[in-house]
């Protein structure tokens, strides 16, 4: 396989891994306010995510280091062209971080809570709309910088998107919540879960079959769909577990869908002659051979100890610390 | 002001606020891990009291410097996108590793410390802090490795108006980032030193667990100690490299205007730019030859020499960065360092054998001296990076030409308040944060019982 190629899919694949991690770090946050009645339930609500939320945000800063490494065009014309977007998820990230790690130790809690909510759910909402620009193409010059405006980012469809990412996350938060706590916490989480299902099934499905392109994304698409169905089928049934199995496979399929859309382009232009592709985006082959044995010594060893981390905190959050 | 200058406020604002808590970050997890070390070794509970309190302070800052990378990440591409494309095939490749190598250990680890006290056996609990340690330290290796090769580039080709990276070990090698990185960590010791010693104090002043904090003042005066000196060695080294690699970058730093055999050192200066020479210039005879050459008679090449070479090799401009702040801020640098190498061992005389400072002066000046690292750090990055000035990669890239084409004034002009207005309420929040648990002192240790149910099964 060509190396333009292998990093397209590593690139696929850091994303995909925020995607299903951090996507439920953003659904905690969005339902903080709605499932939590007290102090102690919104520790317990907190704590689910306390030990693991940076490591998953790490994803997100691996994939925008691998992409500046291994498509630097790609780098430049995405941040420099979305802006002020990303400037939103920024503030909205440092809030939420801070918020995390700052809300326990402070005396109101009130304020961190609101904090941690915004902060959710803007990046939750706005990387759909990214996205969904990314694979719909966007207006870019033939230098390949990006000639819109804020605006331009702002379709319908884009929104769509945003939306379609937003009620996903908030669902992965919430059959989260049901595997990770117990009681009336547990009830209510469940409750939130199935009530999500139907919008976020039509939403992310109806998303999906405006942005695919090309046969293989048919497959992720279905992978997406069963995923979402899995999570509700398996919620009613009280199986947790695979709930929340389910509903990881349904990230993985919305993230391949649209990885599998966007190939051969990493970001198509509206005139087809000026867009970015894996091949003139690309770093030198030296760079990409050298990133893909690092990456291929390194990235074994960061999953084989991100996941004893969710071993070694496998045990519920009850509703009493 | 045009998009340039925002931009260019922007990145110095983001980058040295991240650098306040970065240093601390460094040194102070080395700290609580070797005083956990000490208490899994000799079971004394001093050295737990004192691993959970600066455990805490440490996570309070830690925070800081999360959020305010995440920024770091992202801000090439924004603001820089002219950079990015030039330089990503070489840069891209020290941040990424920087990412998967450095991050995901120092922040999954770090949630198992924080989260695994009574999860894991105590041996592992300990290894949790080690890794976490190590891993913010190997993050710096990687970014100033980055950074190095803006300073001096090598391992690299010009292709296509590109640079391709040819030699990666050249790059992780580069002469600068082996000087650059003990002196970083240096003053990252000293900063979390000053830290630990400045809060001691601020305890015995008060009578308030004097015995504790008699130890852990000692421990961070022998830390002060030793980075003092290692920070001079290692900037002596890097003034050698500087003055062979970026010779204008000295001569500004030194207000040295032409060319000149057994050099002197300057101490104070007031220098006339528009006309090339000082008006005033008190020196120490030779220092300057001594310092970057090792010998007394070394030449040392001045501004307006400099200025000629490089109109001839890189065309007409002005090469020269902005004299006076090269020249303030290196001498400030050194000068705290100075003063921080007396401070430690006036501490380390006054505590000796089991002693303690009969009167309050030595606290107060502890206390105070907590911002003296803080304040050097940041010098020193204003220096390095504004004496590089026009260039953002010497003798590659000028910083005018590196900035996004398609930004407009507006945008950066919102993300610079943006930035600055929300990095200054955080600040008020995590000094008062930091201050409350000062008060607080280290606590009795509360058991953190966690009636807890195990997973359901599938
Ligand atoms: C000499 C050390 C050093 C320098 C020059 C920088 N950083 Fe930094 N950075 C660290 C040392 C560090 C650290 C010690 O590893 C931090 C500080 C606190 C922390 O959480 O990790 C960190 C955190 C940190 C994070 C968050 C990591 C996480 O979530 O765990 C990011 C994304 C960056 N940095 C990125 C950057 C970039 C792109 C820089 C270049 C402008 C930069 N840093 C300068
Ligand atoms: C964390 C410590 C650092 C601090 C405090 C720092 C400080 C600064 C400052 C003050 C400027 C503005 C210079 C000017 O406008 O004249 C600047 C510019 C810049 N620095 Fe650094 N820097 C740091 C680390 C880095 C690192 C590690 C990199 C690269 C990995 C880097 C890359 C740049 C770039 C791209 C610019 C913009 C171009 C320019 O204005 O020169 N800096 N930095
Ligand atoms: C005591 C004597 C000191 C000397 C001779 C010295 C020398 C230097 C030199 C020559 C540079 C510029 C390197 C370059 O641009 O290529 C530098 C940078 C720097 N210094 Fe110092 N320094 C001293 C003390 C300190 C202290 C006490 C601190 C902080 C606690 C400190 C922190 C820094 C930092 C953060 C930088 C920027 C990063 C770098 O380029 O290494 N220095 N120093």
């Amino acid at each position: 396989m060509e190396l333009t190629t292998v990093w397209f899919i590593l690139i696929a694949v850091l994303w995909t891994g925020y995607f299903v991690l951090e996507g439920f770090d953003f659904g905690v946050g969005i339902l903080l306010p709605f499932l939590s009645r007290d102090d102690t339930e919104r520790r317990a609500v907190v704590r689910t995510i306390g030990p693991v939320w940076d490591g998953n945000e790490v994803w997100l800063l691996v994939a925008g280091g691998a992409t500046f490494a291994a498509f630097p065009e790609w780098y430049a014309t995405l941040f420099s062209g979305f802006y002020l977007p990303l400037f939103l998820i920024l503030l909205a990230l440092i809030m939420r971080g801070v918020a995390l790690e700052y809300r326990g130790k402070s005396d109101s809690t009130r304020g961190w809570d609101r904090a941690f909510f915004w902060g959710s759910l803007v990046p939750a909402l706005l990387w759909g709309v990214a996205f969904a620009n990314i694979v719909a193409g966007v207006p870019l010059d033939a230098d390949h910088e990006y000639t819109g405006t804020l605006f331009t980012l702002l379709t319908p469809y884009a929104l769509l998107g945003g939306l379609a990412t937003l009620l996903l996350f908030t669902q992965h938060g919430a059959v989260f919540l049901a595997l990770r706590t117990t009681g009336e916490l547990r009830g209510r989480a469940v409750r939130a879960a199935r009530l999500l299902a139907p919008a976020t099934m039509l939403v992310v499905t109806a998303f999906l079959l405006l942005a695919r392109s090309g046969a293989l994304s048919w497959a992720a698409v279905g992978v997406a769909f069963a995923g979402m169905l899995g999570a509700l089928l398996a919620t009613v049934a009280g199986r947790d577990g695979w709930a929340f199995t389910a509903s990881a496979v349904a990230i993985v399929g919305f993230a391949a869908a649209l990885f599998t859309s966007l190939w051969p382009n990493v970001m198509p232009a509206l005139d087809p002659a000026n867009s970015l592709t894996v091949t003139n985006a690309a770093s030198n082959p030296y760079t990409l051979t050298v990133m893909t044995w690092v990456a291929g010594i390194f990235t074994p060893v960061v999953l084989g100890y991100q996941a004893w981390t969710y071993w070694v905190f496998r045990r519920r959050v009850t509703g009493t610390v | 002001m045009d998009v340039l200058d925002l931009s260019r406020w922007q990145f110095g604002i983001t980058t040295v606020y991240h650098f306040l808590f970065v240093p601390l970050t460094i040194g102070l997890s080395i700290l609580v891990a070797g005083l956990q070390t000490a208490w899994h070794r000799t079971g004394k509970p001093e050295y737990l009291k004192l691993t959970k309190f600066f455990g805490k302070l440490f996570l309070i800052n830690f925070a800081m410097g999360v959020v305010t990378g995440i920024v770091q990440e992202f801000q090439f591409g924004m603001n820089w996108s002219a950079y990015s494309r030039f330089v990503g095939d070489v840069f891209g490749a020290p941040l990424a590793m920087e990412g998967l190598i450095a991050f995901f250990l120092e922040s999954t680890f770090l949630g198992l410390w924080i989260f695994g006290w009574d999860k894991l056996s105590p041996r592992l609990h300990l290894a949790t802090i080690w890794l976490a340690a190590i891993g913010t330290n190997i993050s710096a290796y990687f970014i100033l490795a980055a950074n190095s090769w803006m300073q001096h580039p090598v391992g690299y080709r010009i292709n296509n108006g590109r640079a391709e990276l040819t030699d990666i070990w050249a790059v992780l090698t580069n002469s600068t980032t082996l000087v650059t990185f003990p002196h970083v960590i240096f003053g990252a010791f000293l900063t979390a030193a000053a830290f630990v010693l400045g809060i001691s104090a601020w305890f015995m002043l008060r009578r308030r667990e004097e015995g504790t904090f008699r130890i852990s003042a000692r421990l961070a005066l022998v830390v002060a100690l030793v980075s003092a000196v290692g920070v001079s060695f290692s900037g002596h080294w890097q003034a050698q490299i500087m003055t062979e690699q970026q010779p204008m970058k000295m001569a500004a730093a030194e207000a040295l205007w032409e060319d000149e055999r057994s050099a002197g050192f300057s101490l104070f200066a007031i220098g006339d730019v528009e006309n090339g020479r000082n008006h005033v210039n008190l020196q120490i005879p030779y220092g300057l030859s001594l310092l970057s050459t090792n010998t007394l008679d070394g030449e040392v090449e001045g501004i307006n020499d400099i200025q000629e070479r490089y109109e001839a090799l890189y065309g007409p401009g002005d090469y020269r960065p902005v004299v006076g702040l090269a020249y303030w801020s290196f001498r400030l640098m050194i000068g705290i360092g100075a003063l921080s190498a007396l401070l430690a061992l006036a501490g380390l005389w006054l505590t000796r054998r089991g002693r303690l400072p009969a009167g309050r002066w030595f606290h107060r000046l502890a206390i105070a001296g907590i911002a003296l690292p803080f304040l050097a750090n940041s010098l020193g990055w204003i220096f390095t990076e504004m004496g590089r000035q026009p260039w953002t990669v010497f003798g590659l890239m000028r910083t005018a030409a590196a900035v996004s084409p398609n930004a407009d004034v507006p945008s950066v002009a919102i993300t610079l308040v943006g930035f600055t207005l929300v990095y200054a309420v955080l600040a008020i929040i995590e000094v008062r944060l930091l201050l409350k648990y000062i008060r607080i002192g280290p606590q009795e240790d509360r058991p953190e019982a966690e009636p807890a149910v195990p997973l359901l099964s599938y």
